[in-house]
């Protein structure tokens, strides 16, 4: 306590703390990032006019002038359908998957062997695409075969499991699979952080009660936790939505509109179509894969807000 | 009554009797002073030591929690009083690496026995926390009701709604809280959020009550009305309280316990154990004498 007696110098002590106006340091820091902030908002703007200057022309060209003789809703419904189908299915299995792993890595498996799966599973997300995608053709794909084949005979009347089963593999079934896997690191990283963060006094006064560890899970953990699991399953399903390679290569499209998950011919997906036709178009063909982005642009931000929505009722509600 | 199945669901079925008796009696004062007195256990603990990991927390503490008596622990931080409280009903084990050695019975029977579940223990020997804990997502109702449904139980609403209002008369907070049972917990004050979890503890019908400072987030009058509570819940309960506060150890308590650590980092022990009134005006140990008139910790 060198510099100043408090007690008679209580002016000049708060001059000095202050330096007179504000650091240096402080207004750097702020101006940094204030401009980071800006700057996503304006590359987010910057996608959005590129996608709808380029995109324009499918919605203003009639269907004659346009590749294929459709109109563009006529050519992008069933791909727009395809997309929220293998996302929704890969949600569907991913998220109480995601959910139980989330919870045995926090609260049931000891520690050592937590740490170690927490790793594993963040390991899953570092595997690129293409490796998903070439694992599902020459792996899952044929190995799902007889798993098809048997949801076609014993649960046939349910319309996903329609059939015939593809011979190959190369269907809707397996390629919301691979999307399940490759969505479940982000959806159990999320429900993870969360569930970890349960306060002990709600835990220990489940288990004060004579809960068992399951009712203490339930009363507290996944009620504290749910908001989490809806955001990590929309933040999944972000990803599902775009997903390119592994849909690209797993998937044998045809086009078809069919909630049949398990046949030879499946809706593609739009990002897998412009994946595959981008190369051989030329001309107004291209804007109208432009177009087909903006759609799949409008649906994500479309999930976003749905998931914004959702919590934010949450939070008002409880 | 710890180990049989067939005894399983004794608190509850003991639970639906009281309903039944209660159910005829007309004034609700009369709940609090419900001739109970037969149902009260004794906790008995001998040579107990507590552990986490390696660090000796509680040495060798013999002690009797006598029914229908409140039994007051105190003691300076780090004594291990909270410690040997959550040993009462097997809270202890769940901190990661804590251990226990010695014997606790209750009425008789040994808690740590191997064929005794914990879940069975902690139903039986009910727990109220330093800070209120309702359960944020629970309406008022749904907390009090939250460990009816426990271990696969299933009771009827009617009987439900009696068990609710049982529990929070006897917690003296029916009055202010039977117009809006269905807002959530976390809308109540913190005096009122304590007797919440009071009632909450209460209406599985537990033997026994254990309190760990369960003022200690309180204002003065909040702090006298869960001291009124408990000296009505002594006709039904036995209960063991941990405390700071040396007044609140004198107005609310029959018996006290001190325990004192002879400096840090050795274990705490359990100095001595007497009636209030004796430990308060005439202990027989000296660290006794100068903890309760302040003279240290």
């Amino acid at each position: 306590m060198p510099q100043v007696d408090t007690t008679t110098n209580a002016g000049q002590l708060l001059a000095a703390a202050s330096g007179g106006r504000r650091r240096v340091g402080d207004r750097v820091f702020s101006n940094t990032a204030t401009a980071a902030a800006v700057t996503i908002l304006a590359l987010l703007a910057g996608v959005a006019i590129f996608l709808i200057a380029k995109g324009m022309p499918a919605f203003t060209h009639s269907a004659s002038e346009l590749p294929g003789g459709k109109t563009f809703i006529d050519y992008v419904a069933p791909l727009a359908f395809g997309t929220v189908l293998a996302a929704s299915f890969a949600a569907i299995v991913a998220v109480p998957l995601a959910v139980a792993v989330a919870l045995f890595i926090t609260h049931i498996a000891p520690p050592r062997v937590a740490l170690t799966l927490g790793y594993l599973v963040d390991l899953l997300a570092a595997i690129p695409s293409i490796i998903y995608g070439l694992w599902g053709i020459f792996v899952l794909g044929p190995a799902a075969v007889p798993v098809m084949q048997w949801l076609e005979e014993k649960l046939g009347f349910i319309p996903f499991f329609a059939g015939p089963a593809s011979a190959t593999g190369r269907t809707m079934f397996v390629a919301g699979l691979v999307l399940a896997v490759m969505i479940l690191p982000i959806v159990s990283a999320v429900a993870r952080e969360v569930f970890s963060q349960t306060p002990r006094k709600l835990q220990e006064g489940a288990q004060a009660l004579g809960a068992t560890r399951w009712e203490m899970i339930r009363m507290t953990v996944l009620p504290f936790g749910k908001s989490s699991v809806i955001s990590g399953t929309m933040l999944g399903l972000g990803r599902a939505l775009g997903e390119t390679m592994a849909v690209t290569i797993i998937l044998s499209a045809s086009g078809a509109v069919t909630f049949n998950l398990i046949s030879q011919s499946n809706p593609s997906t739009i990002a897998a179509n412009i994946a595959l036709d981008f190369p051989e178009s030329s001309g107004l063909a291209v804007n109208v894969l432009i177009a087909t982005g903006l759609v799949l642009f409008a649906i994500t931000l479309v999930t976003n807000m749905a998931a914004r929505a959702i919590i934010a009722r949450q939070n008002r509600g409880e | 009554m710890l180990g049989a199945a067939d005894k399983k669901r004794s608190a509850v079925e003991s639970g639906s009797e009281k309903v039944a008796e209660t159910a005829t009696a007309t004034a609700p004062g009369d709940l609090a002073q419900a001739p109970m007195a037969a149902k009260a256990k004794t906790i008995e603990a001998r040579n107990v030591n507590l552990y986490y990991g390696a660090f000796h927390a509680v040495e060798n503490v013999t002690l009797t929690i006598a029914p229908n008596k409140v039994t007051a622990l105190i003691g300076s931080s780090g004594c291990g009083k909270t410690t040997f409280l959550r040993s009462l009903n097997r809270m202890h084990e769940l901190t990661p690496g804590a251990t226990v050695e010695g014997e606790i019975t209750l009425d008789g029977e040994d808690m740590y026995a191997s064929g005794v579940d914990p879940v069975r223990v902690r139903r039986l020997v009910g727990m109220v926390f330093q800070a209120p804990n309702p359960f944020p997502t629970m309406s008022i109702y749904d907390n009090v009701a939250s460990g009816l449904n426990l271990n696969a139980t299933r009771i009827k609403k009617a009987q439900k709604d009696e068990v609710v209002e049982r529990s929070l008369r006897g917690a003296n907070l029916w009055d202010e809280v039977k117009d809006r049972l269905d807002k959530p917990g976390l809308s109540l004050s913190g005096g009122q959020q304590q007797r919440l979890c009071i009632a909450r503890a209460t209406a599985v019908e537990p033997e026994v009550l254990l309190m760990d400072e369960p003022c200690s987030a309180l204002d003065p009058v909040a702090t006298l009305a869960i001291e009124d509570l408990i000296g009505e819940l002594k006709s039904r309960y036995t209960i063991a309280i941990v405390t700071h506060n040396m007044q609140q150890a004198a107005r609310a308590s029959d018996l006290t316990a001190f325990f004192n650590l002879e400096e840090s980092g050795k274990p705490g022990r359990l100095v001595e154990v007497g009636e209030t009134e004796t430990i308060f005006t005439n202990p027989t140990q000296k660290a006794t004498e100068d903890y309760v008139t302040g003279r240290f910790g």
